[in-house]
């Protein structure tokens, strides 16, 4: 049976990824799926939550940073609190650690460049909601397109991270293997996804959205959208 | 009256952009730059006259709003309006 309830793509001046997963999840996905102005006060009855990829407020001050405060954002921790699924793509994933929703913060790119191309990334957790669909060790090839994206925690709390098993997504080579050279922007321990601890907030560099319609090639970042879809509808 | 956030990296931090500005500069003779870090410069214009109560107020929306704290420290300047 499916879900009534939609899952809520929030929209904020600056995001430029909003129609790509409004039309992976409607179109591709088949499910409800609705855009929410960031001046909203509330997700309405949202099934799960999708801050999409984008430069919100122009990047000002820092990625993420004026998006966090925005009036919708109320609402998408509390639902957050609650047990409710929020992914957070490129810049949603640098406005879910300025919320403090995820620990650690996206700073600039090591090399300093905007780097847009495709990448690697190896899947370390196959039992999230987000990512039940691939395997453990399972490589992917989807793209990447940020300027801040050198993912930074002290040590001592990567090493929290990784004991908690928090990190989803590393960058690697063609075969899986995790190396420096794989790694396109300095992030620590080549880190391209992250989840909080109760398993329920998402939060990745890579762009699943722009590798999901089988057009625009192997669509790897499907089964991210179909494992949400499935469990959103209680599969 | 006016307040001047400075923010700074902090030292466990690189700076890609300090740098290649070092790098910039001593390519144009300075060789003895041995080192730059690049931070922020905010100025505002705060209500109220009260130097301790501007200072908590900007402090706190500095933590909240205009650093990371884990990447970036921060000193506040106050400067009395001239009356």
């Amino acid at each position: 049976m499916l879900s009534k309830q939609p899952i809520d793509v929030v929209v904020f001046p600056g995001s430029n990824c909003d129609h790509d997963a409004f039309d992976i999840i409607g179109r591709m996905m088949g499910h409800p799926v609705t855009e929410v102005w960031h001046q909203a006060d509330d997700i309405g009855n949202a099934a799960a939550v999708i801050l999409p990829g984008g430069f919100s407020y122009g990047d000002y001050l820092r990625s993420g940073a004026v998006a966090r405060f925005a009036p919708v954002m109320d609402s998408v921790v509390d639902f957050a609190k609650n047990g409710g699924p929020v992914l957070g793509i490129c810049n949603g994933f640098q406005i879910l650690t300025e919320a403090g929703m995820l620990p650690g913060v996206l700073m600039r790119n090591s090399g300093l460049r905007f780097i847009c191309r495709e990448i690697y990334l190896r899947v370390e957790r196959d039992d999230t909601i987000f990512t039940r669909r691939y395997i453990k060790g399972q490589v992917l090839k989807i793209p990447i397109a940020h300027n801040e994206g050198n993912f930074y925690l002290p040590e001592d709390q990567l090493d929290e991270l990784e004991a908690n098993n928090q990190v989803v997504f590393r960058y690697c080579d063609r075969k899986g293997n995790v190396t420096p050279e794989a790694n396109p922007n300095g992030a620590a321990r080549n880190i391209a996804g992250i989840i909080n601890r109760e398993g329920n907030v998402m939060g990745m560099m890579p762009h699943p959205e722009r590798r999901s319609d089988p057009l625009l090639g192997k669509p790897d970042g499907a089964d991210l959208f179909r494992s949400l879809v499935d469990h959103v509808n209680g599969r | 009256m006016k307040a001047r956030v400075s923010i700074r990296l902090k030292s466990a931090i690189l700076d890609p952009q300090g740098k290649t500005v070092q790098q910039a500069l001593q390519q144009m003779g300075y060789s003895d730059v041995s080192s730059v870090r690049i931070g922020k410069l905010v100025e505002l214009e705060v209500g109220g006259n009260d130097p301790i109560e501007v200072r908590t107020k900007v402090e706190e929306f500095s933590r909240k709003l205009l650093t990371n704290p884990l990447m970036e420290t921060f000193e506040i300047e106050l400067v009395r309006d001239v009356v």
